[in-house]
């Protein structure tokens, strides 16, 4: 007997506007001044009604496209009926039985395991709740109420059953992220709750006589780590199998539904919540208030022009433009559509891929990291890399030259692009980083040099080819833009002389 | 002359050529409240010193040469469901007691800048559901010509204050006849626009695909001047249409020439009170002594209207009624257990029978298992009957019909019977499920001595049509 | 409907009725589903359904932000707050 994981997953995904879905009140993460970013619409006084924000429904058109989703031509909106305090009409403006994409799939690199074509059932568009704040020291004290958040746009992915493993979750999670990230549809920023999973799991178990079970399924709900969706789903395969091995329940039998579970982030564990079954029913109906919208092909067509290119094209295109390893395409398109940017820019501007993949990778990458910050604010621009990594690849200066430039051009601060250019020259010249190209003045000094240890010279001639190291950085001490290869090369003819 | 009784356009004349200020105006309407408020119980709040104050704004306005706008200084009373910032807006319910929005509804703006007098606010059947204006929490108001009789509802009070002389405009909201039937009981004119024309930010929900706010005043004349103050595009309310408004009172007095009305048999079926067959068929001879033609159509899925509607009404009202739980505004219980029974206990109090009774329907006829076999249906049999009338209009111009199986109902006569109280409505929600525009026009008097409406319809957006039509009768019967 | 319909209806609308509302809204809503069982003679199965009593579609608003109403305002109508959140009875929580 065996069994296999089965996952569905649930993605919300807060949208980039500027402004609500239903109404002009800011789109923004604001926990710190509750309940100042509400007007009538959002607050459902009675009388409001909701507008459509235009910006929401293209972002929205354009995720369902790259996510390879056909588009409906005729969408609308339904009411998701259910009393919760942070939801002030009780009811949900979401979308039922005519959502405006379905049936696309996302692929997604698994480690060691090659690409995982992932279904999508559908994708979309609804209102946020607010946010419900609970007593948590056990005193029964009131629950507090901000609807900050309340009617902001949020996005609903829906995956099949396609899932087999946490780590196939992971790699799908990682690579719709960054997809969104390249679209410009969310930031995913998943403390502040941009993006949050619900994960449906269940078992297959398959016995030696070639039987399948399928246990009861399990909805995991707000999950708002990745690490969470790949804790909760072993930590549910393990359970799930002890419970079918202590009781035999599977999906179909009579009394089993869907059960719905609370994670836990501090213990790792799921935790059964209470089934509200007998007072709950969405009771769904189409929005009276709000009107469908309806695209022609040539309109979704335009759309599909318009849009960037996606993650998964970005790797191919890199990977034969400047003949790179699939890892470094990796490292460089999954740091996001701003990394992969920077790194095309110093490409194009030293004209070696090889080499501007190693320094955006390593040079650039490790400042990042010391700095805590984004692409967006690494004092040294793309162009000012790309032009000091061209004179490494023109032999104008050393590698080692240039990690010295790249470390005096990020003490200055964020410079204009054409004073940085300016800056590269002068610090060259300063320390007189050129390699010296006269072979005149570097076979006077090699002979200086030479003569003075005559000792290390015979010691080479009988074979000591290490001792031949110390002459070497004497030269390179005399003259600073010496080459070091040209310099060992020289130093070897004039010994066998 | 006296101002109260005197027509809208009759009013602006003086108010003009400076004859009456808006002070003394709106004070004689504020002394006939005064006379007659205490028995017929129309208004649930009016202000006499808010209202002076607006009327002396305008007479100084006025003084100093500012142009005024379409309604400067003439009275209206608005049915307390549409939002005014600032004062307390209650749809007659418990739940909203001490409700006030912090913004104006669409159709208040607009009376705001046509330089109207807001007199009050005008009593209702609770959240507007209901046909007597006795499922108002507060009071129940009084037909004006004659106390023991009913003014008909939802708008009730809209009605009665204009029947009654206390203003001569009023608003009021209409999802199956809200405005037309009381209209028809009180002896006014009433319409409902097409839905679309009116925008509907700030008027509080009962069924919102079926919800339309209109006019009322004495004559048609007052009618049309106060649905060209209202109608026309909101950006607020996404079913509300982008279309011009015409001039109604520039064309009103033109007759239609070649007018053919339709009058189709399943409005003239069991149940029509004699009395109000005949003042229907003696209004059709009156349009054809001017020239029109009275040609037989037929809308065979009328019958279905009002089982239509007391499925998708419900359903709509179940939804839109929801937010009511104690958490953000209104009424919140003040024992309860926890928060599923907070809800429950606030919902419970804070509503009256007829609220719940439509929660109720709506709510089942929308949960699993129910939602085909009810909903759906309905919403299928609405395109039906929409149909018939497109099917209608292609033949005529406009339909007439009675408004009411009967003249006024006696107070407390039918509050125990639902359905006989839905029956009500039978002629006129059928617009409502359409989407169509209608009119009640006063069109005689019973031998009991209470009025009689006609009601009018016409295709969608042809208001102008149906206010020339509507002129027409008025005029011949002046 | 029977009186457990009602029950189980009035719990989904969170609507508490006393014994008298039970048995009076058991009688009258079965009276008027009965009534509206008439829709039944009607064939709707290629009929569309119509939710809006005008056909319009693509309602959108451009997204510009616009002033929120001060907190105040917001919690104005509010049965119970700090002056900074609405507050409700405890909900509970499992975990």
């Amino acid at each position: 007997m065996h069994h296999t994981i089965v996952i569905g997953l649930e993605t919300h995904v807060q949208l980039l506007t500027k402004s609500k879905l239903f109404c002009g009140c800011v789109n923004r993460f604001n926990p710190e001044n509750p309940n100042t970013q509400t007007c009538p619409v959002c607050l459902g006084l009675p009388g409001s009604l909701p507008v459509m924000n235009r910006e929401a429904f293209l972002l929205s058109v354009k995720t369902g496209l790259a996510l390879n989703c056909d588009i409906s031509q005729f969408t609308k909106w339904d009411r998701k009926q259910y009393y919760y305090p942070d939801l002030p009409k009780a009811y949900q403006i979401s979308q039922y039985d005519l959502p405006f994409s379905h049936d696309g799939f996302l692929e997604a690199e698994v480690e060691g395991q090659g690409v995982k074509r992932v279904g999508i059932i559908r994708a979309h568009l609804e209102e946020d709740a607010g946010k419900n704040m609970h007593d948590e020291t056990g005193g029964g004290r009131d629950s507090h109420v901000d609807l900050n958040r309340c009617g902001t746009p949020l996005l609903e992915i829906v995956t099949e059953p396609d899932l087999r493993s946490a780590a196939e979750a992971k790699a799908y999670l990682d690579e719709l992220k960054l997809l969104l990230n390249y679209l410009g549809v969310s930031d995913c920023n998943m403390q502040e709750g941009s993006l949050r999973c619900d994960a449906n799991i269940n078992l297959h178990i398959h016995g030696d006589d070639g039987s399948k079970i399928a246990t009861p399924i399990v909805e995991v709900k707000n999950l708002n780590s990745f690490r969470g969706v790949e804790q909760a789903i072993d930590y549910e395969a393990n359970r799930q199998l002890e419970i079918y091995e202590e009781t035999g329940r599977k999906l179909g039998d009579p009394g089993v539904h869907k059960e719905t579970r609370g994670w836990d982030a501090n213990r790792s564990v799921t935790f059964g919540q209470r089934s509200k079954e007998e007072a709950s029913d969405y009771r769904y109906l189409p929005d009276p208030d709000l009107v469908p919208i309806t695209l022609t092909a040539d309109e979704i067509d335009e759309i599909r022009q318009a849009l960037c290119e996606f993650p998964a094209d970005r790797r191919r295109r890199f990977s034969e433009a400047f003949e790179l390893s699939a890892y470094d395409v990796s490292v460089i398109v999954n740091q996001g559509a701003e990394f992969a940017n920077y790194f095309e820019t110093v490409a194009a501007e030293c004209g070696d891929g090889k080499q501007a993949a190693n320094w955006c990778t390593q040079d650039v990458q490790r400042e990042l990291n010391e700095r805590s910050v984004a692409i967006g604010e690494f004092p040294i621009g793309a162009v000012a890399l790309g032009t000091l990594l061209a004179k490494v690849v023109a032999n104008e200066i050393t590698t080692k030259s240039a990690r010295e430039v790249f470390a005096e051009l990020l003490e200055s601060e964020a410079i204009e692009p054409t004073a940085a250019l300016a800056q590269i020259d002068q610090i060259i010249e300063e320390r007189g980083l050129a390699i010296v190209s006269d072979t005149g003045e570097l076979e006077g000094v090699v002979e200086t040099v030479l003569a003075g240890n005559q000792k290390i010279a015979d010691d080479f001639r009988s074979g000591k080819q290490g001792a031949i190291g110390p002459l070497i950085g004497q030269v390179m001490r005399e003259v600073k833009g010496a080459d070091a290869k040209v310099v060992r090369q020289m130093l070897i003819e004039k010994i066998g002389k | 002359m006296s101002i109260v009784g005197s027509t809208t356009e009759e009013l602006l004349g003086q108010l003009a050529s400076g004859d009456v200020s808006c002070v003394e105006l709106t004070s004689a309407y504020l002394d006939q409240i005064a006379a007659r408020d205490p028995e017929v119980q129309a208004f649930l709040r009016y202000d006499r010193d808010d209202a002076l104050r607006q009327a002396e704004r305008i007479d100084a306005k006025r003084q100093s040469g500012q142009p005024l706008g379409k309604l400067a200084g003439l009275p209206v009373a608005v049915k307390d469901n549409m939002c005014t910032k600032g004062q307390p807006t209650t749809c007659a319910s418990r739940m909203l007691e001490d409700f006030v929005p912090p913004y104006d509804a669409h159709v208040v703006t607009r009376l705001k800048e046509a330089d109207a007098v807001l007199m009050g606010r005008a009593n209702l059947d609770e959240f507007a559901m209901g046909s007597s204006t006795e499922n108002s929490a507060f009071q129940v108001t009084r037909n004006p010509h004659n106390a023991e009789f009913a003014p008909g509802g939802s708008s009730g009070g809209s009605a009665a204050a204009v029947g009654a002389g206390m203003t001569p405009l009023a608003l009021g909201s209409d999802t199956g006849g809200s405005i037309r039937q009381p209209a028809s009981f009180c002896g006014v004119v009433g319409m409902k626009p097409t839905y679309g024309r009116v925008s509907r930010y700030g008027l509080v929900a009962f069924a919102s695909s079926l919800d339309q706010i209109g006019p009322l005043a004495g004559d048609v004349t007052g009618t049309a001047r106060l649905l060209e103050v209202i109608a026309g595009h909101d950006a607020r309310d996404s079913t509300c249409v982008d279309l011009p408004v015409p001039e109604y009172t520039q064309s009103l007095n033109e007759p239609l020439s070649g007018l053919t009305i339709g009058i189709a048999a399943e409005h003239f079926a069991e149940g029509l009170d004699p009395e109000v067959e005949s003042t229907v068929r003696s209004a059709l001879d009156v349009y054809t002594s001017l020239g029109a033609t009275v040609k037989e159509i037929s809308l065979p899925h009328s019958r279905y209207a009002v089982a239509t509607y007391y499925v998708v009404a419900p359903c709509e009202a179940s939804s839109n009624l929801a937010r009511y739980d104690g958490v953000h505004y209104g009424f919140r219980a003040e024992s309860f257990e926890n928060m599923i029974d907070m809800y429950a206990t606030t919902r419970g109090e804070g509503f009256g029978d007829e609220v719940k009774r439509r929660i109720m329907v709506g709510t089942y006829a929308l949960s699993a298992g129910y939602y085909d076999a009810y909903y759906l249906k309905a919403l299928k049999v609405r395109r039906l009957i929409r149909e018939d009338f497109d099917r209608a209009f292609a033949d005529v111009d406009v339909i007439a019909s009675p408004v009411t199986p009967t003249p006024a109902f006696k107070i407390g006569s039918l509050v125990d019977d639902p359905l006989a109280m839905y029956l009500q409505d039978l002629y006129t929600l059928s617009a409502n499920l359409a989407g169509i525009p209608g009119i009640s026009i006063p069109a005689g008097t019973s031998s009991g001595g209470l009025p009689i409406g006609l009601q009018l319809l016409a295709p969608a957006f042809e208001e102008e049509r149906l206010l020339r039509a509507a002129r027409m009768f008025e005029q011949e019967s002046e | 409907m029977d009186r457990q319909q009602v029950e189980k209806t009035a719990l989904l609308a969170r609507l508490k009725l006393s014994e008298s509302e039970v048995v009076k809204f058991t009688d009258q809503l079965t009276g008027l589903l009965d009534y509206v069982a008439i829709l039944n003679e009607i064939d709707t199965d290629d009929v569309e359904p119509m939710a809006h009593a005008v056909e319009v579609s693509n309602v959108l608003r451009d997204d510009e932000p616009v002033a929120s109403l001060a907190r105040d305002d917001a919690l104005s109508n509010a049965p119970k707050t700090d002056g900074v959140y609405f507050l409700v009875p405890p909900i509970l929580t499992e975990g």
